[in-house]
């Protein structure tokens, strides 16, 4: 018990409680219904946790009992029927909590959303029945507030797991299968989330954001998205421009409106306007995306972008090209 | 419940039958006898011996671990090797240290609190001992030569297939998996036999020992489990790897969840495969330090039978995140929620039968204390578990990580402690220091809490296994630092342990036969007992024997002593039948072993050794069943 109570007092003190990433911060209604049900079974299973406990300790503080045989077989049975009774109970409401919030399918209008596990990132795509209106993008997910969002699980490679616990439970994205899970954001903000399946090398730095938004922001988001990248302002950029294109970044991502159009790495168009570079793993700036574009190996060992040796004036040009990129 | 010295002395003995017995199962010397020991308590020992040794090395990739999670963005292994290391500590704690060590108690205990002089297959027995060696020496051999498996011990394909893992480490580890499920099959086969047919006269099945009970039931979960688990590494996974088959390779249309329902339709039974002897332990434990029978002991042979068939019904559990159809789901959350019944009636039976016993507060009951609060809280969250929209946010989290360390190591490793210390005068015919056991107890348990109790806040908090980092903003630093103090307290603890065994070894208090004055049979037995453990194999009229009336006692006479004889009885009843003469000890299983061994190794690198395996191991087989002299079976 001690532990316990110095395991939770470090919780709250040392900032677990953060909401990032955390199952007990419900901003949706299938995490607010996890929630609640974890709570219901922390607190009628630490009940009996304690009972259980104190009755085996008793003994230690009092003498032998002399109770007779049918009467301890009476009692042992009853709490036995009573176990089982409160385990069907749990049984039941463990289903109606599952089928209240982890539906295949949303019911009526949503926004279905194509994520696809690679090592180590993942590929976003808004699925729209008009091909000119699918938006391309990775590790970040716009979603608008009060809009049920249908996840469309797919993996090229190995198995990862898709996981934003301050919206849902997770889901394995296997290849050769199709997985599914929805949920629906009810507050604006950022939701951390993270790969939840042993993907091999770079497993802990396989992270994504959803941001969630009023609709009309999310709506201007989606238009903005739906542009190609925007020609390079002046001469710095150009050049920039040139040395993507020029140099072996072109053969793994795509920009749209230029004639990058590799399919390995994240689809860069609107790289400038994410959260975060390498899935998660650095904040979006120029000192960052300079440091992971020199030496992504020694941030991120192991994976698979290819170290591109480049003039310094070069590079400088590419991060400003690369800056334009909202 | 007076111990009658009188009928022990009969057991004893006379001298003439003493001398002839000794001489007839002796060991010879030497290193051609070391490998020819046959002998079920040498066996035993090695087998405990040698687990505890992986024990301790899974112990210090355990520390590794927590090392590198001690503080964000930490650099003491880069993630190759922290991805080895949680490998190879899975692989090492599941498959090299607790199944073997359950073996090695039930294959040491089982024949003397069955009333017995060995068990029945005696040479398979060392055969299974020298496989688990092997498989043993295989895996660290090809860790020490820098060739690890990184695919965790559950080896998921893709992730373990011929594109994602390259190098050997996956079919190293695929190959010792082979090695170790032989050897459990072993085990499992002659313990079965053992104890249906080698009991006590006397010993109808309501009067085995619960201990025994557990190993029968074991052992029987193993002979269904372990077939499924070779299934999915060796047949699925290997051939896809070495051979090119498309079993669970998704690349060449196999099916990964193929591997996981196969690979899990062995892996939960193999969890209580690990924890249904430590029930039985418990059990004896109880008995022998409340000084009394187990209470409701029909209710708790049945609640072990009932976890031995629900175990296998409950595999899915591991896969929810996967997406099946939810009508399933809810049958396997059923399922799952059952396991807590049984579980709670055993907890029941020996909560009623400490308020009715006289406690005797042993170092061994400190360790039934700290079982019981320890595997009921893991039981707890067992349940959350089986809830799937629970599991779906804590699955594959920290929270899973404490989970199966408190149903594990409180669940195992506690009632193992526990019986290390209450069998160890029987095991070296010395008392252990019983202030420094309880010492241990405290500090074992005080660092397992503090472990092991944050790891759940983490999980909640959104803290994924098998990441070998984790960013300063998450917050997660201060509990896992928590931790990691917890984890070195618990070496602290391993070490204090083995201070005490050394020292009680050498300068413990010499113990008598019986020094709880527990009531089975192997407290007949001297302490250590003889290889052929009685002189007069004991006749039972009770479940306690040794608490028995005087005139409940009798002994078999009749037995040749001038050879390895045991008595075969009924199965139901233990009604004598015949007597059988057990083979002499050789070297052939050691030699069988060698030659499956250098096969099965090769294997790893062409499908053709697993010939050359079958002609090296046929070769082995036909010189231990060799006949020397006809086998005789007397009425």
């Amino acid at each position: 018990m001690r532990a316990r109570t110095a395991a939770l007092a470090l919780a709250a003190a040392g900032g677990c409680g953060t909401s990032n990433q955390s199952a007990l911060d419900p901003a949706g209604a299938q995490s607010q219904g996890i929630a609640a049900l974890w709570w219901f079974f922390l607190t009628l299973l630490g009940a009996i946790f304690v009972i259980v406990m104190v009755m085996t300790l008793l003994p230690l503080l009092r003498g032998p009992r002399n109770a007779g045989e049918p009467r301890l077989t009476r009692v042992v049975g009853g709490v036995s029927v009573v176990t089982l009774l409160l385990l069907f109970g749990l049984v039941i409401v463990s289903v109606i909590t599952g089928r209240a919030t982890a539906g295949n399918t949303p019911p009526g209008r949503h926004l279905a959303v194509e994520v696809t596990g690679n090592q180590w990132w993942w590929a976003v795509r808004y699925l729209n029945d008009d091909p000119s209106r699918i938006v391309v993008t990775a590790n970040e997910i716009h979603v608008p507030v009060g809009t049920p969002v249908l996840i469309r699980g797919l993996s090229n490679d190995v198995i990862h797991s898709f996981w934003i616990p301050n919206l849902q439970g997770k889901r394995d994205l296997i290849p050769s299968r199709i997985t599914t899970e929805w949920f629906e954001a009810d507050k604006p903000g950022r939701y951390r989330g993270q790969c939840a399946e042993f993907c091999g090398l770079q497993h802990a730095h396989m992270a994504l954001w959803v941001v969630a938004e009023p609709p009309e922001q999310f709506e201007a988001w989606m238009e903005h998205q739906l542009q190609p990248a925007a020609a390079p302002p002046d001469a710095l950029t150009r050049r920039g421009g040139e040395v993507f294109l020029s140099h072996a970044c072109v053969l793994c991502h795509a920009i749209s409106g230029t004639a990058a159009a590799g399919q390995v790495g994240p689809d860069l168009t609107h790289l400038a306007s994410r959260l975060t570079i390498a899935a998660g793993t650095l904040p979006n700036n120029k000192g960052n995306l300079a440091g992971w574009i020199t030496d992504p190996q020694s941030i991120k060992p192991g994976n698979h972008m290819a170290t591109v040796p480049l003039e310094p004036e070069d590079l400088q040009a590419l991060l400003a090209y690369l800056e334009t990129l909202r | 419940m007076s111990v009658s010295t009188e009928w022990r002395t009969h057991v004893a003995g006379e001298e003439g039958e003493r001398h002839e017995l000794e001489r007839a199962w002796s060991e010879r010397g030497g290193i051609a006898g070391w490998f020819s020991v046959t002998t079920h308590q040498a066996i035993g020992k090695r087998y405990i011996i040698t687990a505890f040794i992986f024990l301790l090395l899974g112990g210090i990739e355990a520390l590794l671990m927590r090392l590198q999670l001690a503080r964000p963005d930490n650099g003491v292994l880069g993630p190759e090797k922290y991805n080895q290391i949680f490998t190879m500590h899975g692989t090492t704690m599941m498959f090299l240290f607790a199944v073997p060590m359950m073996e090695g108690m039930g294959v040491y205990l089982v024949p003397l609190m069955l009333g017995t002089r060995n068990v029945v297959f005696p040479r398979l027995n060392a055969f299974g001992y020298w496989m688990y060696l092997a498989g043993g020496l295989l895996l660290y051999g090809a860790a020490f030569s820098n060739t690890m498996p990184a695919a965790g011990w559950f080896s998921y394909t893709p992730l373990s297939g011929p594109q994602y893992s390259a190098g050997k480490g996956v079919d190293v580890w695929a190959q010792m998996i082979t090695f170790t499920e032989i050897s459990a099959m072993c085990v499992a086969a002659e313990l079965i036999v053992t104890i249906f047919r080698l009991r006590a006269p006397g010993m109808s099945l309501a009067r085995i020992p619960l201990f025994c009970w557990s190993m029968l039931i074991q052992s029987f979960m193993v002979i269904f489990a372990m077939p499924a688990v070779m299934l999915a590494s060796t047949v699925l996974l290997l051939n896809d790897r070495t051979i090119g088959t498309h079993f669970v390779n998704p690349a060449e249309g196999g099916d990964p969840l193929l591997y996981q329902h196969i690979f899990w339709f062995f892996g939960h039974p193999e969890v209580y495969i690990i924890f249904i002897p430590a029930l039985g332990m418990v059990s004896s434990l109880i008995e022998a330090h409340a000084r009394r029978g187990v209470f409701g002991y029909p209710a708790v042979v049945l609640s072990m039978v009932a976890n031995g068939f629900i175990a296998f019904g409950l595999w899915v559990h591991h896969m929810f995140a996967t997406g099946l159809p939810q009508i399933a789901e809810a049958y396997f959350t059923a399922a799952s929620m059952m396991i807590g019944i049984t579980s709670a009636v055993q907890i029941f039976c020996w909560i009623a039968t400490l308020w009715t016993g006289r406690l005797r507060l042993s170092a061994a009951l400190h360790f039934v204390f700290g079982f019981i609060f320890i595997f009921v809280l893991g039981g707890m969250t067992g349940i959350m578990l089986a809830s799937i929209p629970l599991d779906l946010q804590v699955h594959d989290t920290f929270f899973v990580v404490a989970h199966f360390h408190y149903v594990l190591i409180g669940g195992a490793l506690f009632p193992l402690f526990g019986a290390f210390h209450h069998w160890f005068p029987k095991f070296t015919g010395r008392m252990i220091d019983e202030r420094i056991g309880k010492v241990t107890f405290w500090i074992l348990f005080t660092g397992f809490n503090l472990t092991f109790f944050p790891m759940h806040v983490l999980g909640l908090h959104g803290m994924a296994r098998r990441i070998y980092t984790y960013p300063a903003e998450m917050g997660w630093g201060p509990a896992n630092l928590l931790a990691t103090i917890g984890a070195f307290t618990i070496a602290l603890g391993g070490i204090i342990f083995m201070i005490n065994v050394v020292r009680s070894m050498r300068a413990g208090a010499p113990a008598s036969e019986d020094p709880w004055e527990a009531g089975t049979l192997e407290w007949a037995a001297s302490s250590p007992p003889q290889n052929y453990n009685f002189v007069h194999l004991p006749v039972v009229g009770a479940r306690y024997p040794l608490w028995a009336d005087a005139a409940e006692r009798a002994v078999v006479t009749g037995m040749r002593s001038d050879r390895r004889e045991v008595l075969v009885t009924s199965g139901m009843e233990a009604e004598p039948e015949h007597r059988l003469v057990l083979p002499r000890s050789t070297p052939w299983p050691f030699l069988a072993a060698l030659g499956f061994t250098i096969g099965l190794v090769g294997s790893v690198f062409s499908f053709s050794w697993y010939f050359i395996s079958a002609a090296l191991g046929a070769i082995g087989l036909i010189g231990w069943f060799w006949p020397h002299q006809p086998v005789e079976i007397d009425p």
